[in-house]
C-alpha cells in the first residue's frame, strides 16, 4: 500500500495544486493591498504622497509623518497624548481581565453542571452574538444614563466583562477539552469547587483564555468610545488619532501613520496567539 | 387525572426543580456576575428597545404609547428606510454567500499549504478583519480626484478620460462598498473554518482514498463538509451578523448621510434616526426589524446546513 501521509496526498493533481497556490497568491495580495498601501504611505514623505501618477510603494522612506501626528497631538488637544494612550490601556486591560475571569467563570458552570435554567441561559448568549453595538446603543444609554455611568469608564468596560462570543467559545472549549472525570476526581479528593475552577480548570484551558484575550483586546482598543464619553479626558488612543487624522487631504500622510500606530496592536497581538486561537477555534461550532 | 391529582403533581415537580436549584447553588454563584452583567446590558436593551417601538418618545418628554404607528410609518411612508433595506439586502445577499464561501474555501485551501507558510496565509487573510480602521485605506484608493489611486491607474492605462466620483456617485457607491464588505467579510468564521479542518481526523481521508474518492472536490463533499457542520453553522451566524451590521463602511466611505442616501444601510438609517433625529421610538423600530430579520435568517440557514451531506 502506497503511504499517504507523508508527501503528496495521491489524490491531488499537480495542475490543481499550481492552480492553488496562483489562486491563493492574487487573493492574499487583494487582501493584503490595503495594509500594504497604509504602511508605505505612513512613511512616504510629502512629495512622494501627492505624485501623479502615484506609486503604491514608498521611494525615500521618513519619520517625518509620525512626528507630525505626535506634534499635532500634543499641540491640539487639552489632553496630552500619554492620556489617551492610558486611558486605551487602562479600558483595554481592565475589561480583558474582567472579562476573562466572569466569562470563564459562567462558561465553567455551563459546561460541566446541568442545572434549571443553565441550557437557556446559553441559547440567549448564543442569540446574542448577533447584536452589534448600534443595535442595542438607545436602550444601552438609557440604562447606563439611570446606573450614572455616562461619562464614567465604567459604560465601556462592565458591558465588555459579559461579550457574548467570549463566554460563547470559552464554553464551547470547556465542554470539549475537560474531561468530567478529572473533576470528580478533584471533589473526592475534597477540593471546593473554588479550588477546581482556578487550580484545575483555568490551567487546562490557556489557550481560550488567550484566545478571549485577544478577542477583548481587538474589541476594546478599536473602541472609539463616543456614545456614552464626553470628557476629552477619558476619550480612547483611536478616538483621538482619528480626530487628527480627519483634517483632511493635508494630512494624507498623518492619516496612514494614525491606522499604522492604531492596527499594531491587534494584529501583534493575534501573531503571537494564532496557534492557540486555531486550537480554541476548534471547538467553535454551533451544534443544532 | 383529577385536578386534585394535577395539583399534587404539579406540587412535586415544583418541588423537585426548586430541590435542583437549591443543588446547584454553587453554579449559579459562579454564573451570576456574568448574568447579571449579560442581563442588564444585553436582554434588558432588547426589551426596552422592544417597547420603545411602539412609543414615541424624544428623550425629554416620557414615552407616548401610539401603538404600531412606528411600524406603519416605516413600511409606508419612509422612502429612505426602502432604500436602506434594498441596500442591505443588497450587502447581505452578495457579500453575505460570497464571503461565507469565500472563508470557507480559503480556510480549505490554505489548509494544504506546509505549516509555516499557513501561518502566514492565515494572518495574511485575517488581517483585514482585525487591523481596525485600515478600511479608510480604500477611501484613499477611491477618491474622486485625479489623485485617487484608482483613478491615476486607471487613467495611466487609459481606460478613462475624466476621474470617476466613485463615492459620491451614486452609480458607484454600491459597488464600492461591495467590494470593501467583501475584503473584510473573512472574520471569525474564517478562524473557525481554519481550526475546524486541523480536527478532522485522518484515517477518515485515508478511508475515502481507498473507496476511491478520485480528486479533491470529491474529499470535500463526501467528507470535509459533513465532517465541518457545527463550525459552518458558527461562520453563518458571524456571516449575518456581520453583513446585516453593516454601517462603519458606509459611513467612512460614502460619507453620512450620503448623497441621495444612495448608501443607507438599515443601521445607519437607525443611527439617523436615534443619535441624530432623536425619536427614539422610531429607531427602535428599526432596530427591533433588524433584528427579527437576523433572526429569521439565522433558523433558516440553521435549517439548511442541518441537510448537509444527508
Amino acid at each position: 500500500m502506497k503511504k499517504i501521509k507523508a508527501g503528496r496526498q495521491p489524490n491531488r493533481s499537480v495542475g490543481g495544486d499550481i492552480g492553488v497556490g496562483i489562486f491563493l497568491v492574487i487573493f492574499g495580495c487583494f487582501f493584503a493591498f490595503p495594509l500594504v498601501f497604509a504602511i508605505n504611505n505612513a512613511f512616504k514623505p510629502l512629495n512622494e504622497l501627492f505624485v501623479f501618477p502615484p506609486n503604491l510603494f514608498v521611494k525615500n522612506p521618513t519619520l517625518s509623518n509620525f512626528n507630525d501626528l505626535f506634534l499635532l497631538m500634543n499641540k491640539s488637544g487639552v489632553v496630552t497624548f500619554t492620556r489617551y494612550l492610558f486611558n486605551s490601556f487602562f479600558i483595554t486591560f481592565v475589561g480583558t481581565a474582567g472579562h476573562i475571569i466572569i466569562a470563564s467563570m459562567a462558561a465553567y458552570v455551563l459546561s460541566k453542571y446541568r442545572f434549571p435554567g443553565g441550557k437557556l441561559f446559553f441559547t440567549m448568549v448564543t442569540v446574542a452574538l448577533m447584536f452589534s453595538g448600534y443595535v442595542l446603543a438607545i436602550p444601552n444609554y438609557l440604562i447606563m444614563a439611570k446606573l450614572h455611568w455616562v461619562d464614567s469608564y465604567f459604560s465601556i468596560i462592565i458591558p465588555a466583562f459579559a461579550l457574548p462570543m467570549g463566554l460563547f467559545l470559552m464554553k464551547q472549549f470547556m465542554e470539549s477539552s475537560i474531561p468530567d472525570v478529572l473533576i470528580e476526581a478533584a471533589k473526592i479528593d475534597g477540593a471546593k469547587e473554588g479550588t477546581i475552577f482556578f487550580r484545575i480548570v483555568m490551567p487546562l484551558v490557556k489557550p481560550a483564555t488567550l484566545t478571549l484575550m485577544i478577542f477583548s483586546i481587538q474589541n476594546l482598543w478599536n473602541n472609539v468610545a463616543t456614545t456614552y464619553i464626553y470628557s476629552e479626558e477619558k476619550k480612547t488612543l483611536p478616538f483621538a488619532l482619528k480626530t487628527v487624522a480627519a483634517g483632511g487631504v493635508a494630512r494624507t500622510g498623518v492619516s496612514a501613520a494614525t491606522t499604522v500606530f492604531v492596527m499594531i496592536v491587534p494584529l501583534v497581538s493575534f501573531l503571537f496567539a494564532q496557534s492557540n486561537i486555531v486550537e480554541t477555534m476548534a471547538s467553535s461550532g454551533i451544534k443544532e | 387525572m383529577s385536578y386534585a391529582n394535577w395539583k399534587v403533581a404539579k406540587k412535586r415537580q415544583a418541588h423537585y426543580l426548586l430541590k435542583d436549584i437549591r443543588q446547584h447553588k454553587t453554579c449559579y454563584g459562579f454564573l451570576a456576575p456574568y448574568a447579571i452583567i449579560f442581563i442588564t446590558f444585553y436582554v434588558i436593551p432588547v426589551v426596552i428597545s422592544i417597547y420603545l417601538s411602539f412609543t414615541y418618545y424624544n428623550v425629554l418628554q416620557p414615552p407616548r404609547f401610539i401603538g404600531l404607528t412606528n411600524y406603519i410609518n416605516l413600511i409606508l411612508a419612509d422612502d429612505i428606510f426602502l432604500t436602506s433595506v434594498k441596500n442591505t439586502f443588497l450587502i447581505a445577499a452578495i457579500t453575505g454567500p460570497i464571503g461565507y464561501i469565500m472563508a470557507f474555501l480559503f480556510a480549505w485551501l490554505i489548509h494544504e499549504l506546509p505549516r509555516g507558510i499557513r501561518a502566514f496565509a492565515v494572518l495574511v487573510f485575517y488581517a483585514p478583519t482585525i487591523s481596525g480602521q485600515v478600511y479608510v485605506m480604500w477611501a484613499l484608493i477611491f477618491s474622486g480626484d485625479a489623485l485617487g489611486y484608482a483613478n491615476a491607474w486607471l487613467t495611466e492605462l487609459g481606460l478613462i478620460d475624466a476621474p470617476i466620483l466613485w463615492l459620491t456617485n451614486p452609480q458607484y457607491m454600491m459597488g464600492v462598498i461591495l467590494l470593501v464588505t467583501l475584503w473584510m467579510s473573512l472574520g471569525t468564521g474564517f478562524l473557525s473554518f481554519v481550526a475546524g479542518l486541523n480536527t478532522i481526523p485522518t484515517d477518515q481521508y485515508e478511508a475515502g482514498y481507498v473507496d476511491g474518492i478520485k480528486n479533491r472536490w470529491q474529499e470535500l463533499w463526501y467528507i470535509t463538509l459533513p465532517n465541518m457542520k457545527s463550525m459552518l453553522m458558527f461562520g453563518a451566524v458571524m456571516a449575518i451578523t456581520q453583513t446585516f451590521n453593516t454601517a462603519e463602511v458606509t459611513m467612512s466611505l460614502c460619507g453620512f448621510p450620503s448623497t441621495d442616501y444612495a448608501a443607507q444601510t438599515v443601521v445607519t438609517h437607525l443611527i439617523d434616526y436615534g443619535s441624530y433625529r432623536f425619536e427614539m421610538g422610531y429607531a427602535s423600530a428599526i432596530a427591533t426589524v433588524l433584528f427579527l430579520t437576523m433572526f429569521l435568517c439565522n433558523k433558516f440557514i440553521q435549517k439548511a446546513l442541518g441537510r448537509l451531506g444527508t
